[in-house]
């Protein structure tokens, strides 16, 4: 649109026609303050602190709904202004309880900020308080009434950002309250976006309330370790007796690409991290019973036995004992140092992980084709977007967050395909329900095979669309430019293939394949595979590694279930499980190893561990430093916030195995050369003080900045080795996420499908983590006992 | 649940009155109202379910609007304005005979579920004041013993 020019405060400044005020002034560095006006969501005008003088207007008007017009002279700052802004904060603060000592927000709260802007310091108002108790409305949700100032924000953030319409306004004028949907408590998907948007305590955290204060904590950015989304959390830290507690988690700085999006998971699912289960001992099993030992002793013993059955098998018969499972939420660098430790140090191709989604077969698939990958903030833009499978509301929140937001304020148009009606048909323009299983056939039918047709109807569903229904919705999708097609692990082997070569007959489609939990896109692209290597580059083409690592096994590897087959007829010896549990997760037999040397790095003593020989405690992401690809191909920095004393990073852990088994441990991680140097990274640099181990480094002069322990010097390799990783480090350091060219594996890397076990997390689960997380588990306790209530 | 062939009639012809369904919700509740007595929880389901809305949402209209109520009331529901004009006139002392006679207060029912009371804002009957509705009627120029009569009707009223 065409610019207007405008005064204001003196000061020409020209905006976008169609720009409100509030936001042309911002746009040019005059604040002008408000309560109920929130980017993003719909107009309120409930406040009146944006009131501002424009020329020729009889009343002072609020800058946040009107408009910018051409030659308007607006005065944001003047005495008039400023008496009507000083009496609405003296108005708020009538009733309000002032208890900001106690308050969570107390510190953080735009009340508090407002009333020393403007300085209401007398209050004219003498009756008593109108108080009411605290009320809580869910396991996480906390209602202060008298604090609440009625801005609306909470009410909208929940129903037109989340489609959730869980809080509402009742009552009028002086004794409006906001409501939950159920009388007396909230039937809800628990995001906590009302409790973050609240501007000031009234909304409140069960995970956060009366624990500290803002001031007594640092805050450090990472990225969220529960599923494949990648969004920022900023971790609230605080020394503790076992070193740094995490005691909240939001997104305050709304630098991620999920901006002001945060879900349970993300804003209070942390609290794992302090589970009384926690593992804080190397345990090493001693007459059946797993027993305490210390660091170097099972160090030795690894490293002894590894040895052993290494050399051993390979004298005898050339192949590999040894099985090596990592993880979906260990770092990208510990997931290629561990691909590079097996294959260098163990001598084995038996490499593989909990696969969630088909990411080699995508990349296979867009051989050749360049820039066909779309980034999570790309959804957020695309003027349209298809939808196969999964269901975004309960498996990647973000991205329905991200899909609604871009419908309701960009209309972008959403089509669904789905044997669910899942909660995003809300939001479609074109919903297709298909029998189960039937995505990959809904795909062929797009892409022109009219047999199909037949197969998805469903005769059972009463909404069931007519084969013309179907045909108008296939002819709408191929007239989308740049839409982006995102789908689930119902898509797998050559389905998406063939969803590709459709893609490819769009103009400008781009494609997201989803996969369950924080970091199995970087699983995959690190080459947890027995066939594949880092970048999905096959074993039967490794000529690049061949000169980067050395001599590799040439052999294809096992995969998973080939290794429990291996392990029933005794020919597995050995298995190294880091921060995974087959056993728990897949429903492997635990006595399938009970013959082989099983070592686990874990933090909790998962059904894998119980059967381990060796149990070695291990830091979360939340407590180390690396870098994790989310499921569009997003890079970004995972920062060091915790610390829970005498567990240790999957990455030291490897090394000092690696180094206990006589291995040249520079060969592995290539430190003290090169463009890396541990500038703080991983300690987690802002933690500064409080970091007990920083600390006492620093203290003896012992502060390291080269070590084999540094995974900046494996993101080095990664960088320079694996295709797609080579973006600009400063960007990443920052805090920023880039996207990733998918690497270009060629067509042989058509996996197994049947591999493929999707996690079926929902909003309250999180895999083998979500057992350990006390807000999740109680939210889950509060929903079932609720359920059981409505079945009577 | 089940509401009467009128108020389905009403129903069917309110919505084509207005371009979206939920903009029929005030004069529907206020039907239903008369129709069960109160806006009990069933007829906020049922109504929420037609007009495609949350019950949350039907319940913030109903608490903004006092003539709106989730509680049910007597069967004569005396309002008695105290607004300006029929307080100069002796509204007030005639809300204060209500309550003595009634034996209930603001916005309270006779135990016999006859009469419930209420003070409400100015009922636009000035020009006679004091004045009091009970349900749809007015009753204006009343005195206390006017008043008595007045209750008495009703009551005999229940009796034919």
């Amino acid at each position: 649109m065409a610019d207007v020019t405008l005064t204001v405060d003196d000061k020409k400044i020209t905006a976008p026609a169609g720009t409100l005020l509030i936001e042309a002034c911002k746009s040019v560095g005059i604040e002008i303050p408000s309560f109920c006006y929130y980017p993003g969501l719909s107009l309120q005008g409930a406040c009146r602190m944006c009131v501002v003088k424009i020329e020729k207007m009889p009343k002072l008007q609020t800058a946040c709904t009107t408009v910018v017009t051409e030659g308007m002279i607006v005065a944001t700052d003047n005495d008039e202004v400023r008496q009507a802004r000083k009496a609405m904060v003296e108005m708020l603060l009538g009733n309000h309880p002032l208890d900001c000592p106690v308050c969570d927000a107390g510190g953080e709260c735009e009340l508090q900020d407002m009333a020393f802007s403007y300085g209401a310091s007398e209050s004219k108002f003498i009756e008593a308080k109108n108080h009411k108790e605290e009320q809580q409305w869910s396991p996480v949700v906390y209602f202060d009434r008298p604090r609440c100032i009625l801005c609306y924000r909470c009410v909208r953030v929940c129903g037109e950002g989340m489609d959730v319409w869980a809080l509402g306004v009742q009552n009028r004028g002086v004794s409006s309250i906001i409501a939950p949907n159920e009388k007396d408590h909230l039937e809800c998907e628990e995001c906590g976006m009302c409790i973050d948007i609240c501007p000031v305590g009234a909304l409140t955290s069960g995970a956060y309330r009366y624990k500290t204060r803002p001031w007594e904590m640092n805050h450090v950015g990472t990225i969220c370790t529960h599923c494949g989304d990648g969004c920022k959390t900023t971790l609230g830290v605080r020394r503790c007796d076992t070193g740094m507690e995490i005691v909240r988690g939001d997104n305050r700085d709304k630098s991620g690409i999920n901006n002001d999006f945060l879900c349970i998971k993300g804003r209070y699912a942390f609290d794992f991290a302090h589970h009384k289960e926690r593992l804080t001992q190397p345990l090493i099993r001693k007459n059946g019973k797993l027993t305490p030992a210390t660091w170097e002793e099972a160090f030795e013993l690894i490293g002894k036995r590894f040895r052993e059955i290494r050399d051993e098998v390979r004298d005898h018969d050339g192949g590999s004992a040894i099985g090596v499972i990592g993880s979906n939420r260990t770092t990208n660098e510990e997931n290629y140092l561990l691909s590079k430790f097996a294959r260098v140090v163990l001598k084995t191709n038996n490499v593989d992980h909990h696969r969630t989604a088909d990411f080699p077969a995508l990349a296979a698939a867009l051989h050749g084709k360049p820039g066909k990958t779309a980034s999570m903030r790309e959804v957020l833009n695309a003027p349209a977007i298809l939808l196969l499978g999964n269901d975004p509301t309960n498996q990647h929140p973000l991205l329905a967050w991200q899909i609604r937001t871009n419908v309701r304020l960009r209309r972008a148009k959403l089509y669904v395909i789905n044997s669910a009606p899942i909660k995003l048909r809300r939001q479609a323009a074109g919903f297709g329900m298909v029998p189960a299983g039937a995505e990959a056939k809904a795909v062929a039918f797009l892409a022109g095979d009219d047999s199909l047709l037949d197969s998805l109807l469903d005769s059972k569903a009463s909404d069931s669309m007519t084969r013309d229904a179907w045909i108008g919705l296939r002819d709408k999708i191929r007239a989308e430019q740049n839409m982006v097609i995102a789908f689930g692990s119902e898509l797998r082997g050559h389905d998406i293939e063939k969803l590709v070569s459709f893609a490819s007959t769009l103009t400008g489609a781009k494609l997201i394949c989803l996969g369950d939990y924080a970091n199995s896109r970087g699983a995959s692209e690190m080459g947890l595979y027995p066939d594949l290597l880092p970048g999905y580059e096959p074993i039967a083409s490794a000529d690049k590694f061949q000169k980067e690592w050395g001599n590799l096994p040439a052999e294809k590897g096992l995969s998973l279930p080939e290794m429990v087959e291996a392990a029933k007829a005794g020919k597995l010896k050995a298995l190294y499980a880091v921060g995974s549990n087959p056993v728990g997760r897949l429903g492997i037999d635990p006595f399938v190893f009970s013959k082989s040397f099983v070592v686990v790095q874990d933090m909790f003593l998962t059904e894998t561990a119980t059967i381990a020989d060796v149990v070695l405690p291990a830091a979360n992401a939340y407590e180390k430093t690396g870098t994790y690809t989310n499921t569009c191909g997003d890079l970004q920095l995972v920062k060091k916030a915790g610390e829970v004393t005498n567990t240790k990073p999957d990455f030291e852990m490897m090394v000092r195995i690696a180094d206990a088994m006589g291995s040249d441990v520079s060969g592995l991680v290539p430190f003290g050369s090169g463009t890396h140097s541990d500038m703080g990274q991983t300690r987690g640099a802002q933690s500064g003080e409080a970091d007990s181990h920083a600390v006492w480094l620093e203290a003896h002069n012992l502060e390291p900045k080269m070590t084999p322990f540094d995974p900046m010097a494996i993101l080095d390799e990664i960088q320079r080795v694996v295709a797609g990783y080579h973006v600009s480090r400063v960007n990443l350091l920052a805090g920023n996420d880039q996207h990733l060219e998918i690497a270009e594996s060629g067509a042989s890397a058509i996996q197994n499908p049947e591999l493929i076990v999707p996690a079926n997390d929902d909003l309250f689960s999180s895999g083998t983590l979500g057992r350990y997380s006390k807000t999740l588990n109680s939210v889950f306790e509060n929903k079932s006992a609720d359920a059981e209530v409505a079945a009577d | 649940m089940k509401f009467s062939d009128e108020f389905e009639a009403r129903f069917t012809e309110m919505l084509t009155h207005y371009p979206t369904r939920r903009s029929a919700l005030v004069p529907t509740l206020l039907y239903a109202q008369d129709e069960v007595g109160s806006l009990s929880d069933e007829v906020i389901e049922e109504l929420a379910r037609r007009l495609d809305l949350t019950e949350l949402e039907v319940r913030n209209v109903i608490s903004y609007y006092s003539m709106l109520t989730t509680k049910p009331r007597g069967k004569y529901n005396v309002q008695v304005c105290t607004n300006i004009a029929c307080m100069l006139r002796g509204g007030e002392e005639l809300l204060d005979h209500c309550k003595k006679k009634l034996g209930v207060g603001h916005k309270g029912t006779t135990q016999d579920g006859l009469f419930s009371l209420e003070e409400v804002e100015c009922i636009g009957a000035c020009s006679w004041a004091p004045a009091v509705q009970v349900n749809y009627d007015f009753h204006e120029n009343l005195t206390k013993e006017k008043m008595d009569q007045v209750l008495d009707e009703y009551k005999k009223k229940l009796n034919h």
